[in-house]
């Protein structure tokens, strides 16, 4: 059921980074302040994107949990905000790797940009042992669906605070007032923010249908009253 | 002190910038290709396990099939 178009979204997701890495090194020009450090804007910047957006729509997730009952919904924002958590460590990684050729430090701690998505990643960093803490599996996924609800409702909240403190270190992507990005950079921007989306969906798709089939597999095991193999025990959402 | 670093950083010369662009480019694919990794991993214990299942399946109703036929000799005794 979840393997249902994977194939054309995997080859789109391909195409688009293809694309997306021919523009960023062979089209989009040089930046007149970074140089060629800045093209890691185009890795960094769509990636940290696409994780804040994949925890709130963790939370979204969450909510119809909540609302139907439906077990399906609670494996949807599980796997958003575990894609999301993944994709959290490039953010964090490939920032640091910024910061030390633009700034000369891995790390900056009064940099409120820096700061705020450290504790927004550690914050879903704890969603794994409070998940895994509760052996009951119903009361698992409402707890759960709890905390995506609350975090995720905290990642545009802290968005918005850190867009208005004021901080001249980190750069303001979209900020018009002193001309933004030029044509080109913003059309190479537009492009890999969309290639980053597409693979996230595409390994969120992945991960379900994997998940899926795992979960057929038990099923089919309790029907033939099977002995269990021995695989994982671990008690991550069951979907059908 | 710390508002001053982006003027006190100039552009770096290409061959040095290079290295921290590779740098986090190759970070990126590393993770993702450890994650796909990890999953192909978990579809071949899926699959194997689909093997397992279908010979328990194949081997209970062979075993089924054979059941009967035990009775029916000593029925004839």
């Amino acid at each position: 059921m979840y393997g249902k178009g994977l194939k054309p979204l995997s080859i789109a997701t391909v195409a688009a980074l293809a694309l997306s890495l021919s523009l960023v090194f062979f089209y989009a020009p040089l930046d007149a302040d970074q140089g060629f450090v800045q093209k890691i804007f185009y890795l960094h910047v769509p990636l940290a994107i696409v994780a804040l957006l994949g925890f709130v729509a963790g939370g979204v997730f969450a909510i119809a949990h909540l609302r139907s009952g439906d077990s399906k919904w609670d494996a949807y924002s599980y796997v958003s905000i575990h894609m999301s958590v993944i994709f959290g460590v490039a953010v964090l990684i490939t920032g640091a790797i910024w910061a030390k050729a633009s700034w000369g430090h891995w790390w900056v701690w009064d940099e409120p940009t820096l700061v705020s998505f450290l504790i927004v990643f550690l914050m879903y960093a704890t969603y794994y042992p409070f998940r895994y803490a509760i052996e009951d599996r119903d009361r698992q996924a409402r707890y759960a669906s709890v905390f995506a609800i609350t975090a995720g409702a905290f990642v545009p909240l802290n968005f918005m605070a850190v867009r208005m403190a004021e901080s001249l270190v980190h750069p303001r992507t979209f900020a018009t007032a002193e001309g933004g990005l030029p044509a080109e950079m913003m059309l190479t921007f537009l492009v890999s923010l969309g290639a980053t989306g597409l693979l996230w969906t595409t390994l969120v798709k992945f991960e379900l249908t994997a998940k899926s089939a795992s979960g057929q597999l038990k099923r089919l095991r309790r029907a033939l009253d099977a002995p269990p193999s021995g695989g994982s025990s671990r008690v991550a959402p069951e979907v059908s | 002190m710390l508002d001053l670093l982006p003027i006190a950083a100039p552009a770096l010369p290409l061959d040095e910038a290079g290295k921290y662009v590779a740098g986090a480019y190759v970070v990126f694919l590393v993770l993702i290709v450890v994650y796909v990794a990890i999953m192909a991993a978990k579809l071949q214990r899926i699959e194997r396990e689909l093997r397992e299942l279908a010979g328990f399946a194949e081997t209970r109703s062979n075993g089924d099939q054979a059941a009967p036929e035990p009775e029916k000799a000593s029925a004839d005794v």
